[in-house]
């Protein structure tokens, strides 16, 4: 077998085994799902009424795609913590002394949590429309909005893959990421337009990659007002190039970072 | 016959702290080496060289004839290994386990299903193939553990303290497991902290303490180190050992130690059945306050005790020697 063939039939092994888990343990994705929707349901009905946006467009519209983006980086964050819930259990060393590919381990990771991500984007989509989101542009828009969500996360997951494998305790994991993902999805353009930041908030915001996110999403699900005031700022400007740059490298940078640092982990 | 693991001066750091400094050992193809040492001896680090997961620092490690370092790959095709913790998927039945390991060594789909199907009913756990691993005893799961790694029918098969933990009837069920695979010729390297294990197991055994190798060879001839048999006698009333030791000493090879508080008179002799009959003769009327006698064969625990107080004795100023010194005596027993 060649070896890009081997990486691809262990990683299928590995992927179905995390599916396996979702499967086992329904809370995971009642729980991965039910605060999403809360989420969904708490903005739309606290914020709505207070946040002032350009006129022709509504608050659900506006939320639905920061909330999306939200959801899923959060998402990728479970990448992490099973990863360094393996390595306690010691599966990680059985799979590192079997002769298997070095980075399936992780694709199978990265690969079943894009896949609880797409359950848990439906299922918010699905609130969404029920408390007045809609999507205004073409079928095949739509289709890249999600996908630009899905495959951001998806690179995050790597990240997150390399925290796991270094900081090696399922909890830890958890509260540093949230250290990192709360700042970088509160101060971005998710809930509030960034008129109303300070003004150095406001550069952070217009250059960080959820802004951007976010921004490609609205204006792939049809949901910005044409005329409406978008920063100058480049990257706003150009939100979807700008996010499938920063995935980019962010893979190019933690892929091959993830796969040395399983070559050479091994639980204590 | 040819050795399937030979390792020759094995050095291992992590930071400031060596856990393996130069370690030499070889088994033989088809035989049993338990590696014994305490706590933090550097048993695991063995395995984990050997095994691939850990690169040392230091020496060279080969197993079924390939390098550890250069021919990894290679290594992991031909061993199993059994770690500390049973490293099973708890929400995967027993059967996705081993199904799930054999896809990862390449068996194609049916013949991971065959094998699966064949080491669950070897290790009692047919009954138990379709529940998730979540639901196993500790006892299941070293089994499902220990079936994972024979699925590639592996030429050398790594235990890492395969039975700690256990209770001691999951335990004599586990030893029987490990000798009937033995027996079918497979090379194994097992690590313990329990002698009896080792002495019930292993043909050949080598003792680590502090990374270095402090003993090896068979259990008798690691007995033989400590010394030979010891005539042990317990008694009602203390005050007469005294007496008791001055009547014995003819027969002692070596001075007799006298346990006041155990009651307990203890030393070694050579002679066998011979010296406990005379030694008995010679109290004539006394025998009455002797609860207990007999002859003892010094066991692992004996030699274990000596090899590391004569450790600690190298390690440490001459303060610590007499404290060394004492250890073997086996007073405290």
């Amino acid at each position: 077998m060649s070896s890009l063939g081997a990486t691809l039939s262990d990683s299928v092994v590995i992927t179905k085994r995390n599916l396996i888990k979702v499967k086992r343990v329904p809370d995971l994705i009642v729980f991965a799902t039910l605060s999403p929707i809360m989420f969904v349901l708490l903005c739309r009905y606290v914020f709505g009424g207070a946040i002032d946006l350009p006129p022709g467009i509504n608050y659900a519209e506006f939320l639905l795609p920061g909330i999306l983006a939200q959801t899923v980086v959060f998402g990728s964050t479970v990448t992490g913590a099973s990863i360094a819930e393996d390595l306690q259990k010691g599966l990680i060393d059985r799979f590192r002394s079997l002769p298997m590919s070095r980075a399936a381990v992780l694709i199978g990771r990265t690969v079943a949590d894009a896949g609880l991500n797409v359950i848990s984007i439906t299922v918010m989509a699905l609130t969404g429309l029920a408390v007045g989101w809609r999507i205004n542009s073409s079928v095949l828009e739509a289709a890249g909005g999600f996908l630009l969500l899905l495959v951001f996360a998806y690179a995050i997951s790597w990240l997150m893959a390399l925290v796991g494998l270094l900081v090696r305790t399922p909890e830890v994991v958890n509260n540093a990421s949230f250290m990192v993902i709360f700042p970088l999805t509160f101060a971005s353009n998710a809930f509030v337009p960034l008129e109303s930041f300070p003004s150095v908030l406001q550069t952070f915001a217009e250059w960080n990659p959820v802004s951007t996110v976010v921004q490609g999403a609205r204006e792939l699900f049809g949901n910005t007002v044409p005329g409406a005031p978008v920063p100058d700022a480049w990257p706003l400007q150009n939100p979807v190039l700008y996010t499938l740059l920063w995935t980019a490298i962010i893979l190019v940078v933690f892929v091959p970072l993830s796969v040395r640092a399983y070559r050479r982990t091994a639980s204590r | 016959m040819s050795d399937a693991i030979v390792v020759e001066g094995l050095v291992k750091r992590f930071g400031a702290t060596t856990a393996l400094d130069g370690v030499d050992l070889t088994v033989t193809e088809g035989s049993v080496l338990g590696l014994l040492g305490p706590n933090g001896a550097g048993k695991t680090t063995v395995v984990r060289i050997l095994t691939t997961l850990l690169v040392a620092d230091g020496g060279r490690a080969e197993v079924a004839g390939l390098d550890v370092a250069r021919d990894a790959d290679a290594v992991r095709a031909a061993i199993g290994l059994t770690g500390q913790y049973a490293a099973v998927d708890e929400y995967l039945t027993g059967f996705e386990n081993l199904e799930m390991v054999g896809r990862l060594y390449r068996l194609s789909r049916a013949e991971a299903r065959t094998r699966a199907g064949e080491l669950l009913e070897r290790f009692d756990l047919t009954g138990a193939a379709a529940r998730p691993a979540k639901t196993y005893s500790g006892g299941m799961r070293r089994r499902l553990d220990i079936a994972a790694s024979l699925i590639n029918r592996p030429r050398v098969l790594f235990l890492d303290e395969p039975t700690t933990g256990l209770d001691p009837r999951s335990r004599l069920a586990m030893w029987d497991f490990i000798a009937e695979l033995a027996d079918g010729g497979t090379t194994i390297l097992l690590t313990t902290q329990y002698l009896e294990e080792a002495d019930r197991l292993a043909d050949r055994m080598v003792v680590i303490d502090r990374g270095r190798v402090i003993a090896r060879g068979t259990a008798d001839e690691l007995k033989a180190q400590v010394g030979g048999e010891r005539l042990e006698l317990t008694v009602t009333d203390a005050t007469a050992l005294p007496g008791m030791a001055e009547v014995l000493r003819p027969l002692a090879v070596d001075e007799p130690q006298v346990d006041l508080a155990g009651r307990r008179l203890s030393m070694p002799v050579s002679g066998g059945a011979e010296v406990l009959a005379e030694a008995l003769n010679r109290f004539d009327g006394g025998l009455a306050q002797i609860v207990d006698v007999g002859l003892r064969r010094p066991d692992l625990d004996d030699v274990f005790l000596a090899l590391t107080g004569h450790a600690a004795e190298v390690a440490t100023t001459d303060d610590d020697a007499p404290e060394a010194e004492a250890v073997p005596t086996g007073g405290v027993r």
